[in-house]
């Protein structure tokens, strides 16, 4: 299984400049990929382009040869910055997880997810808690292929070696793609095996 | 890849003896009365026990995870906590105590802050009208400058804060707090969502502005700059003070620093092995007789979970642990 860029164009209106100009990447599955670069060099605008939440201008977005599906769970999960903005304030995080697809009781230990916390609201966990729940949603997806958006850049060191090393092992059993995107150059060499830097993307654009 | 480049070595002059702090905190301590269950009231208290001084010419990082209560501590130095906030213990100024009144006079002019959040920026305004503000001498020669520094582009002037990235609006609070004359600049969260180049940009620039003798007080999540670039060390945990320690204790490793939880994230920086201890930091409004950070040490004993360990010096830093050694 192979997920690809072909040729994509992308730009946020017909005045801007274009912030993705005739980019093209290849992921293979069980792959590790981490994206750096300066800040609206357009890393999370790829990251949304790969995980269907944007449409490229030009190119395509393929997996396997095959557009993203419109419907149901998307293959590709992208994994936010932001896991407050990303769960549904109203909603106890067991509703939060029932919506998954899978259903797999062992992850939540395994992810050192207390029992208790599933009968909270969001509001009443901290970052790192709550991005617990994001990584579970996305593992419980079933899907191939993980885009991490920045997912520890909030948390402290311990929170962030306890996300990266249980994604990396689930990564690992699952044989999934991984994509992170990160500012800290120490991070991308531990967690990936390829580093793609796209400053340079910026410079031509 | 860029090495992050090492601060200097100071011998802190100003921490001579009978020099007066410019900020001290003793014991502070701040609770919330929130709603429960309908009208049943509970008491939080995110930050107790918390204590740190900050010289002139200093920088302080003050470390801990989300919901340590480093941002709380920011708005109760400035006086500006929320109304059902309550705020025990001492803050001193400049040897005299910190009222609220003298907390009204003083912020935005001696002592300056420069917001986590984007959303202290006005939403209706242009950036560049902004961050210029009412300033005399108008200051937008000298903006220019700085802005040119921190990569910012000069369209940015005319954009809302709607438009710009992550990076860029903190680049211009940044910028805001440069332009103040303050002599305390509490810098929360400066750096997130800016590439290392950026963040080292800032990160020097504010070493600058201790150099030239303000005190800042620098709240981060990013462990390897503030151990670069500050020259004091504080620790939270559960808005408890853990550590006061000199940086260069944190960039020498584990055998230098004093308390487990310090030690604890030196183990998982990515460059130091990366390995996490289990566990989490207690819910904010648990309440918790002994030492919060028991249930997570490896050194615990009974007289741990009984009562919180006094703060006591230790090699030249301090520590609030009985097995500290």
């Amino acid at each position: 299984m192979v997920l690809e860029a072909r040729n994509i164009f992308f730009r946020y209106g017909r005045q801007q400049p274009w912030l993705l100009k005739d980019f093209s990447l290849r992921l293979d599955r069980g792959e590790r990929l981490s994206l750096l670069g300066p800040s609206g060099c357009g890393k999370s605008t790829l990251a949304m382009l790969l995980a269907g939440y944007l449409q490229p201008e030009r190119g395509e977005i393929l997996l396997d040869g095959q557009l993203l599906p419109q419907k149901r769970c998307c293959p590709v999960q992208l994994i936010s910055q932001h896991p407050e903005q990303a769960i549904n304030p109203r909603w106890r995080l067991r509703q939060v997880l029932e919506e998954c697809p899978l259903q797999q009781e062992d992850l939540l230990p395994r992810l050192g997810i207390e029992v208790a916390w599933l009968d909270r609201f969001p509001r009443e966990l901290s970052g790192g808690e709550l991005q617990r729940f994001c990584v579970v949603r996305a593992l419980l997806s079933g899907a191939p292929y993980l885009i991490c958006d920045e997912i520890s850049t909030m948390l402290d060191a311990i929170s962030q070696a306890q996300i990266w090393q249980l994604l990396l092992r689930e990564a690992e059993e699952r044989k999934l793609g991984l994509i992170a995107i990160s500012h800290n150059p120490q991070l991308a060499a531990r967690i990936s095996e390829r580093v793609l830097d796209l400053s340079c993307l910026q410079q031509e654009g | 890849m860029k090495k992050i480049e090492r601060a200097e070595e100071s011998a802190f002059p100003a921490r001579r003896e009978g020099t007066v702090p410019l900020l001290e905190i003793m014991d502070l301590s701040i609770s919330f009365r929130m709603y429960g269950e309908g009208l049943a009231q509970r008491v939080l208290e995110p930050i107790s026990n918390l204590y740190l001084r900050v010289y002139p010419g200093e920088i302080l990082a003050l470390i801990g995870s989300s919901g340590s209560g480093k941002s709380l501590l920011a708005a109760g130095i400035l006086g500006i906590l929320p109304p059902n906030a309550c705020q025990k213990g001492r803050l001193l100024y400049k040897g005299k105590d910190l009222n609220p009144e003298r907390q009204a006079a003083l912020r935005g002019r001696e002592i300056a802050l420069l917001p986590q959040s984007v959303s202290y920026l006005d939403p209706l305004m242009r950036v560049g009208a902004q961050v210029d503000g009412y300033r005399k001498p108008f200051p937008r020669e000298k903006r220019r400058s700085i802005w040119k520094r921190f990569g910012l582009p000069m369209q940015t002037e005319k954009m809302y804060p709607y438009q710009l990235s992550g990076g860029m609006s903190r680049r211009v609070l940044l910028s805001t707090a440069l332009l103040s004359e303050a002599e305390l600049l509490i810098a929360d969260e400066p750096t997130p969502g800016m590439s290392l180049e950026q963040s080292l940009e800032a990160l020097r620039t504010l070493r600058q502005e201790a150099d030239k003798g303000k005190a800042i007080i620098l709240i981060t999540h990013d462990i390897d700059l503030a151990a670069s670039f500050a020259d004091w060390m504080a620790f939270l945990y559960a808005g408890v003070t853990v550590e006061l320690a000199p940086a260069r204790d944190f960039r020498e490793g584990t055998q230098a620093l004093r308390h487990p939880y310090s030690q604890a994230l030196w183990r998982a920086l990515p460059q130091n092995g990366f390995q996490p201890i289990p566990g989490f930091q207690p819910y904010a409004g648990e309440e918790i007789p002994g030492c919060r950070f028991a249930d997570r040490c490896p050194y615990q004993t009974e007289l741990c979970r009984a009562a919180l360990p006094p703060i006591r010096s230790l090699r030249g830093g301090e520590v609030r642990c009985y097995h500290g050694t």
